[in-house]
């Protein structure tokens, strides 16, 4: 066991990832001598050298669409996109040719392209460095999408992305790079399967499904929950397209009720699509209606009132107590 | 560390052997030389189409150029302090660059429709825009901060290159309102009465890597719009050099597409102007799209919240220091006899109330109330920002005389280490 940062461990994840795959290569937008604007490649452009960790051209559709053809040429490369709101001009590539070509080759090709996107709020940056565009991912077919909110998880889940066949899209919680914890590089323990969700805190009164960024926020909302004298159910969805629901329902039928907390969006979100599947799924064990917690409906807002906008704590416990009521 | 030096572009006045060489290579012929009026040493230069621009440039117009080039230096400067000492997000720097901004934005007329990147900070000057209001989007109680109404200077664009295709959309505005004032005057017998006016899309050496420019010229192209495309090429995109972006002169590219493309001297004010002037009037006369390729440095941080260090050495920035277009323009000025001492002081002067004009003003820029964002999503009234604007009051009123310090549980979560990189 060792302690590191979420980012750090992502790049011990990396380092692992070119040493163990000879024909898996970095490529992004000052990824080299830099170390990515998070640092996250730090140093690996000296280890590997610049075919291995390719500064590119500043040009996203350009970085996925040689990715594309790299992976058809046997490489697995993983894309570095810099921030959430700059993976749109690569947008058409991912949706319209990474996701699909699998299955238009009548699973005769694949392309194991791994794509990292830095994402979320709460950093105090400015417009575009901020948003959670999962949905608009996860809504196509095709891709795979996770995203890791410790240190263990992100060591394994990236490795285990640029090993998995179909494309993967890390998206990587941002304002909890440096987030500390405990890694075992030697085995991924629960870290298995990086598309099974993890039940984090067991609980009798409701059931908190986060993921990524806001995962210490249920942990925490649920510690002051207890407090109160309630029992809180913690999730960690861990991967976002395909969602394990299995995990999710067999604790709803416990809790018999169920909040979930993104910061995208309410509408059109995650959260939604999780809330109808349980209510499929669970609609007997269900005390009250599946909650969602999430940002607005409006563009990411300024940083000084980014406050407002992120679900936190006392939405989270909002929530309970509206489902506490039923 | 720092060991990458940019190999061709290091010299900046001259284009080398290698360089015209790899060209050549590529296009079969030569690339255009540098357009250069104003050498670092102080001395004109001169060149057969733009010297008659030069000559234009009465010595008052001169030293308005210094005195703006001089006022955003130190605004930059004072804008810097403002971040590190936590009043601003984020900072882009745009020393080095004075040249290149305030010569195009000087050359430009009102009824000219300018679309910015994210540094023309010089150009928003030489539109009016208030420095002051400037700064809102860094402080982040704003994701724009001016009326672009007001002074044609659009809002900054933050996601690279995107602005160029709205630049061109623009431009194809103004020749329909050409078009369309001209058949209105003719069945009226009165002359059109609005000026001819042209756009400047103003981009990067990196940005020129994005699709959106690729597009963005095919279309200027096709349709014989009136743009001017003006890339400061500083060398470097963050961390990567020009060299990634291109091995050709950017203004080569210009060939391609169907239309004139210069390389200009960034740190020449004079020259600026003179191509800037000359690419405007080419574009309002109906002649079609211009490439400017300003050919600069960016002497300073990418950001705040970058490290130079990691990737260039010093060696290269002092040799571009040497190029500075201030100094340069003032040897200049004061060797002409066209500035006394006193006229540097009175900038200097000028400069520090300017500075303390903005940070007086900074910090009394108000931050808005989310409620804003709310009725500012749609121009029309919508069901779905109603919905969630009562369930935020119905929230927030439930908070109504909590002091926030009673949730410390919430502010170690909020509070939890914010990143020092970025951008
Ligand atoms: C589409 C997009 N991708 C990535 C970024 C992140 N980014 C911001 S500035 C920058 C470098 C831009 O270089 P250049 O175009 O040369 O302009 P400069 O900042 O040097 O003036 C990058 C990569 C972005 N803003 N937009």
């Amino acid at each position: 066991m060792t302690t590191m940062t979420i980012a750090k461990a992502i790049n011990e994840g990396l380092r692992t990832a070119l040493t163990d795959h000879p024909k898996s290569l970095l490529m992004g937008e000052d990824i080299g001598a830099l170390g990515g604007v998070y640092r996250v490649t730090d140093g690996l452009i000296g280890e590997f050298g610049p075919d291995r960790v390719v500064d590119t051209p500043l040009a996203e559709s350009g970085i996925i669409g040689t990715a594309i053809g790299l992976a058809l040429r046997g490489y697995t490369p993983v894309c570095e996109i810099q921030f959430d709101g700059f993976v749109f001009p690569g947008f058409n590539q991912i949706t319209t040719q990474l996701a699909k070509i699998h299955s238009r080759s009548n699973g005769n090709l694949s392309v194991p392209v791994v794509i990292r996107i830095p994402y979320g709020g709460g950093i105090g940056s400015i417009e575009h460095h901020s948003e959670s565009p999962e949905a608009l991912f996860a809504h196509t077919a095709g891709l795979r999408i996770i995203t890791p909110s410790n240190p263990h998880d992100a060591y394994w889940m990236i490795q285990q992305a640029v090993q998995c066949q179909d494309p993967v899209i890390v998206f990587e919680p941002k304002r909890r790079y440096w987030l500390k914890g405990e890694v075992d590089v030697e085995a991924p323990g629960r870290a298995g399967d990086p598309f099974e969700a993890h039940v984090l805190r067991t609980g009798t009164d409701a059931t908190i499904v986060a993921y990524g960024p806001l995962v210490p926020v249920a942990l925490a909302a649920a510690n002051a929950a207890e407090e109160d004298g309630h029992s809180l159910e913690v999730i960690d969805l861990r991967s976002i397209s395909p969602i394990d629901f299995d995990t999710v329902t067999a604790s709803v039928q416990k809790t018999g009720r169920l909040i979930v907390a993104h910061e995208a969006p309410t509408f059109g979100g995650i959260g939604g699509e999780i809330a109808a599947r349980i209510s499929e799924r669970a609609f007997h064990s269900l005390e009250a209606p599946v909650i969602r917690v999430g940002g607005f409906h409006m563009p990411y807002p300024v940083a000084k009132v980014e406050e407002d906008y992120l679900p936190d704590i006392d939405r989270i416990l909002e929530a309970l107590d509206r489902a506490l009521s039923y | 560390m720092g060991t990458h030096l940019p190999s061709t572009e290091f010299d900046g006045t001259a284009v080398d052997d290698q360089r015209e060489a790899d060209a050549e290579a590529v296009m079969g012929e030569p690339p255009a030389q540098m357009v250069q009026l104003l050498g670092p040493d102080g001395k004109p230069g001169f060149d057969p189409v733009f010297t008659d621009y030069a000559r234009k440039l009465t010595p008052e117009v001169l030293r308005g150029l210094y005195a703006d080039m001089a006022a955003i230096r130190r605004f930059d400067v004072e804008a810097t302090a403002l971040q590190r000492q936590g009043q601003l997000a984020l900072w882009v720097p745009l020393t080095g660059q004075e040249a290149a901004q305030i010569g195009s934005g000087r050359a430009s007329q009102p009824q000219d429709y300018i679309f910015p990147t994210y540094r023309e900070h010089g150009v928003a000057l030489t539109r009016n825009v208030d420095l002051a209001e400037l700064l809102r989007q860094f402080r982040g109680v704003s994701n724009g901060g001016w009326n672009p109404k007001d002074t044609n200077f659009h809002l900054y664009t933050l996601v690279l290159a995107a602005q160029t295709l709205h630049a061109v959309g623009y431009a194809m505005g103004i020749q329909r309102d050409q078009k369309l004032a001209a058949a209105n005057a003719a069945g009226s017998g009165n002359p059109a009465a609005e000026p001819a006016a042209a756009v400047i899309a103003y981009f990067g050496d990196g940005a020129s890597s994005e699709g959106d420019v690729h597009e963005s010229m095919v279309f200027a192209s096709s349709y014989n719009a009136p743009v001017v495309f003006f890339c400061q090429n500083n060398h470097w995109a963050i961390s990567v050099p020009t060299e990634v972006q291109t091995k050709v002169p950017l203004s080569n590219r210009a060939k391609g597409y169907g239309f004139p493309g210069i390389r200009v001297d960034g740190n020449d004010v004079i020259a600026v102007h003179a191509v800037t002037e000359w690419a405007l009037e080419h574009a309002r006369q109906g002649k079609g799209p211009v490439l400017i390729e300003a050919f600069t440095y960016r002497v300073g941080a990418h950001t705040t919240a970058d490290d130079p260090t990691k990737y260039r050495q010093a060696a290269e920035e002092d040799a571009w220091k040497a190029k500075d277009p201030l100094a340069r323009l003032e040897k200049y000025l004061r060797s002409e006899g066209m500035a006394d001492q006193e006229f540097f002081a009175r900038v200097k002067a000028d400069g520090d109330e300017l500075a303390a004009y903005v940070r007086r003003t900074t910090h009394d820029l108000e931050t808005p109330d989310i409620r804003t964002a709310f009725a500012n999503t749609y121009a029309e009234a919508h069901p779905l920002v109603a919905e969630e604007l009562a369930w935020f009051e119905e929230y927030s009123a439930g908070f109504a005389g909590e002091e926030p310090a009673e949730e410390p549980a919430r502010q170690a979560v909020t509070a939890q280490a914010s990143p020092k990189a970025g951008h």
